[in-house]
């Protein structure tokens, strides 16, 4: 791995920057260049929202990125902006239970996962990001399953700690949705 | 037959010997003295940081005894907000002007007190601008000619004279506001208990405190320094009426 | 101590903590917002000044007055707040006092945007105030070297008795990379003899900036302008990556160097030999190295988030050596590292003479670019 760039992006409020941050985490602790930005401002409040995570074997430049590798869309409007957008060979995972259509890009890996309901399932419906970080742990090993899980452990807030345990089942279901389910 | 002689009147340690460059009449002198021979008084030359402005009294600092910083136009409450919150063991005052404070430092002296800052200003109110040689002031009295109203200051179109004694004592962060004069030997000695019970309210950390007076401006006014002190008596005090506006309970007690 | 993934705004201002801020005053404002909240949290604690002005002329004149005691202070903002403060900071700048002030640069002129921008250089880096005086300005271009260069800011404060700016866009405000802090300096007992403190045992300190005879006003307009000269000589600072054999330069300070070093590193496996020159100090401006720099390379492209102002810089140093091209983003928007391989391929083959002010070719394409629908 030379350098990949991972952008997060939905509604505010579905947690699209903090799933962004474990994965800055889990490559820090790694011993792996990170950096994490967010859109910030106006956009934060009730809008969307997305993240822009690259993690690099070697020092980092832009942090931003017009093409980005790895996309998760928690939203339509995420899947519409950056589907197109994506780089060939990218891996775009889209949470299909708030996207109605297929992907149409046939030189990109998309999975679609119903991260909602998914996480409706294990009975905390705001885990639809940690389903889709967990796909993507599968789809593309950068960071593995077992380094987020830890990522997650060791940087959780505290006040939060307590849900530790349905995280990790929520990242283990979207890893095992897209092993069954295979990427097209 | 014998004679021996006693000291009735000397410099206060707290002034230099300089020359003022204030004109002939001008009740800045009064004020600075009495400044200074309270803070004599207190023993808090050698711990003072005064903070002087912009207008006549920009020089103030050649005049006192004691450290002193030069502020931008309006800007001494922040400037003393900053020294006093990063060095509290210092006593630190303002010495400001009518368009200094009331005007374009009008957002600074009202957070200073609103924030309870405890820092003691010394507002000096001439109804006019002087350095600038006697344009309209924010205290110009309604009808009073300045070269910036040479009709009279008509209320429909430059507004009313503001009352900073008043409204800073509805601020509940002010621990002392009053109004004094310097138009006569009483009214003088008034106006020195009033800057006292000041550096007492500030030495007992009671929140901001500000004694306004009136002053006297001859030549910009146009009259005689006699006549200026008529001017003061007469024609301001009815619009700026002298008196208590604010005093902390605790400060009723010091017998000054 | 072990690395943290930090955001800008509070590993810039946990790192002042640690330089050993006594005071900070500010006024919040997108995008540097958080380094008043975090000030908020943790100055208090640990018994130092912070007060949250009414507005960013009473935060830069309480600076101001906490400064005259001699005790490190501070403040932080964005630039309409640049704008408010800059009469402060002429002020200090003639008190000769230390001050270090950060600006989270965002879109402008005027309201604009809280996006990223470069847009204030000439304010920061000309003066911005009014008169005569030169402040020192620091650009950096990671979070690590945005927490060092705080307490480097401190250090040059101190040392010229001058304004330090510090100044980054809103994305290095905003974004978490790894970094380390330092430990926490100890806040120093002794005051400097300047410092007003209360006049026991000597001559009472005297700050201000008024001369009023002109000729002790040109006295002292003649010391800063000396001691500029020794910041000049000591302090030029800067940043080169892959310019050993470069053939193309291109010049980048802040966010707009960090993307540009992307696209060089693409350009270099395409072939193209570039390079990046980043300003570390905006000023003093690193021009006896960019002189070397232009009898080295054929051609220099200039990358900044404006309009083109460190672009008047370059062309005073290179002084028609060699063709100099230039593309900017402007109004809060941050180039993306494509768009500048593009710009080096297209330098790369291009041959012509740059005729004119370089701007000109890159307003028609900009024009095209944006006008066009192709963002």
């Amino acid at each position: 791995m030379k350098e990949t760039s991972i952008i997060i992006s939905g509604f505010g409020g579905q947690g699209t920057l903090f799933a962004g941050q474990v994965l800055a985490y889990t490559a820090m602790d790694n011993g792996l260049e990170v950096t994490w930005i967010p859109s910030y401002g106006p956009e934060m409040r009730g809008g969307t929202a997305h993240c822009t995570v690259i993690v690099s074997e070697e020092r980092i430049g832009s942090p931003l990125v017009g093409s980005p590798d790895i996309v998760l869309a928690l939203n339509l409007p995420s899947v519409d902006k950056y589907e197109t957008l994506m780089s060939s060979r990218g891996t775009l995972i889209a949470n299909s239970s708030l996207v109605n259509r297929e992907i149409e890009r046939g030189d990109i890996t998309s999975l679609l996962i119903p991260a909602n309901k998914i996480a409706e399932e294990i009975g905390m419906s705001r885990l639809a990001n940690m389903i889709m970080v967990g796909a993507m742990t599968k789809l593309r090993p950068i960071l593995t399953l077992e380094m987020v899980k830890t990522g997650l452990e060791e940087h959780i807030p505290e006040r939060h700690r307590k849900t530790l345990p349905i995280n990790f089942e929520a990242i283990d279901k979207g890893y095992a949705f897209a092993e069954e389910a295979g990427a097209s | 037959m014998n004679t021996t002689t006693q000291v009735v009147y000397e410099r206060p340690e707290s002034l230099t010997g300089t020359h003022t460059h204030y004109c002939p009449g001008c009740t800045h002198g009064t004020a600075h003295r009495l400044i200074a021979e309270v803070i004599d008084e207190m023993g808090l030359r050698e711990n003072s940081i005064g903070v002087a402005p912009v207008g006549c009294s920009v020089f103030a600092y050649n005049y006192f005894n004691m450290d002193f910083v030069e502020a931008a136009h309006g800007r001494a409450p922040a400037m003393a907000t900053g020294i006093k919150r990063v060095s509290p063991e210092n006593t630190v005052f303002t010495y400001q002007g009518d368009g200094d404070l009331a005007s374009i430092g009008m957002a600074e002296i009202m957070h200073a007190s609103a924030r309870g800052e405890n820092i003691t200003v010394i507002f000096i109110n001439n109804a006019i601008y002087g350095m600038t040689g006697g344009q309209m002031a924010p205290t110009t009295l309604p009808g009073m000619k300045t070269t910036s109203s040479p009709y009279g200051r008509d209320v429909e179109l430059a507004g009313f004279p503001i009352k900073m004694a008043e409204l800073l004592s509805v601020m509940d962060g002010s621990g002392y506001i009053v109004r004094r004069s310097l138009h006569d030997a009483k009214h003088i000695r008034q106006a020195k208990k009033a800057v006292r019970l000041a550096f007492e309210t500030q030495q007992r950390g009671l929140g901001f405190s500000m004694v306004e007076l009136l002053s006297s401006c001859p030549t910009n006014w146009g009259i005689s320094p006699q006549e200026a002190l008529g001017f003061i008596s007469e024609r301001m005090i009815p619009v700026f009426p002298l008196g208590d506006y604010k005093v902390n309970p605790e400060l009723k007690s010091i017998r000054v | 101590m072990a690395k943290e993934l930090l955001k800008g705004n509070e590993a810039f201002a946990e790192a002042a903590i640690r330089a050993g801020v006594e005071g900070f005053f500010g006024y919040p404002i997108t995008p540097s917002t958080e380094f008043l909240e975090h000030m908020a949290r943790r100055m208090p604690k640990l018994g130092r000044a912070f007060v949250q002005a009414e507005s960013e002329v009473a935060a830069i004149n309480m600076v101001y007055g906490a400064a005259c005691t001699g005790k490190r202070v501070m403040t932080a903002s964005s630039s309409p707040g640049l704008s408010l403060m800059m009469e402060g900071i002429s002020y200090i700048a003639g008190t000769e006092i230390p001050v270090v002030v950060v600006n989270v640069m965002r879109g402008g002129p005027g309201l604009g945007n809280i996006a990223p921008s470069q847009g204030d250089y000439y304010q920061m880096v000309k003066g911005g105030g009014h008169g005569d005086y030169f402040p020192i300005v620091l650009a950096p271009a990671s979070v690590q070297e945005a927490i060092d260069s705080i307490a480097l800011a401190f250090d040059l404060a101190e040392k010229y008795r001058s304004v330090v700016h510090v100044i980054v866009d809103g994305n290095m405000g905003q974004m978490m990379e790894p970094a380390e802090l330092p430990p926490m300096r100890e806040i120093p007992t002794e005051s400097p003899p300047w410092a007003v403190t209360g006049a026991k045992g000597r001559n009472p300190n005297i700050l201000t900036s008024i001369y009023i005879d002109p000729v002790d006003e040109e006295v002292t307009d003649l010391r800063l302008l000396k001691r500029w000269k020794e910041v000049e000589k000591n302090e030029v600072r800067y940043e080169e990556y892959e310019l050993e054999d470069a053939k193309i330069a291109i010049v980048a300070f802040g966010t707009s160097a960090r993307v540009a070093s992307s696209a060089i590193h693409d350009a270099r496996e395409e072939g193209i030999k570039v390079g990046l020159f980043r300003p570390v100090t905006l000023a003093p401006y690193p021009q006896k190295r960019l002189d070397e720099i232009a009898q080295q390379v054929e051609r220099i492209l200039v990358i900044e988030m404006n309009s083109g102002m460190m672009l008047d810089d370059v062309q005073r140093v290179v002084q028609g050596r060699v063709p100099i091209e230039f593309y900017g983003r402007m109004g809060g928007i941050t180039p993306l590292p494509g768009e500048i391989l593009e710009e080096i391929r297209r330098v790369a083959a291009n041959e012509d003479e740059v005729e004119g002010d370089p701007r000109n070719e890159w307003m028609t394409r900009l024009e095209k670019k944006i006008m066009g629908g192709g963002e």
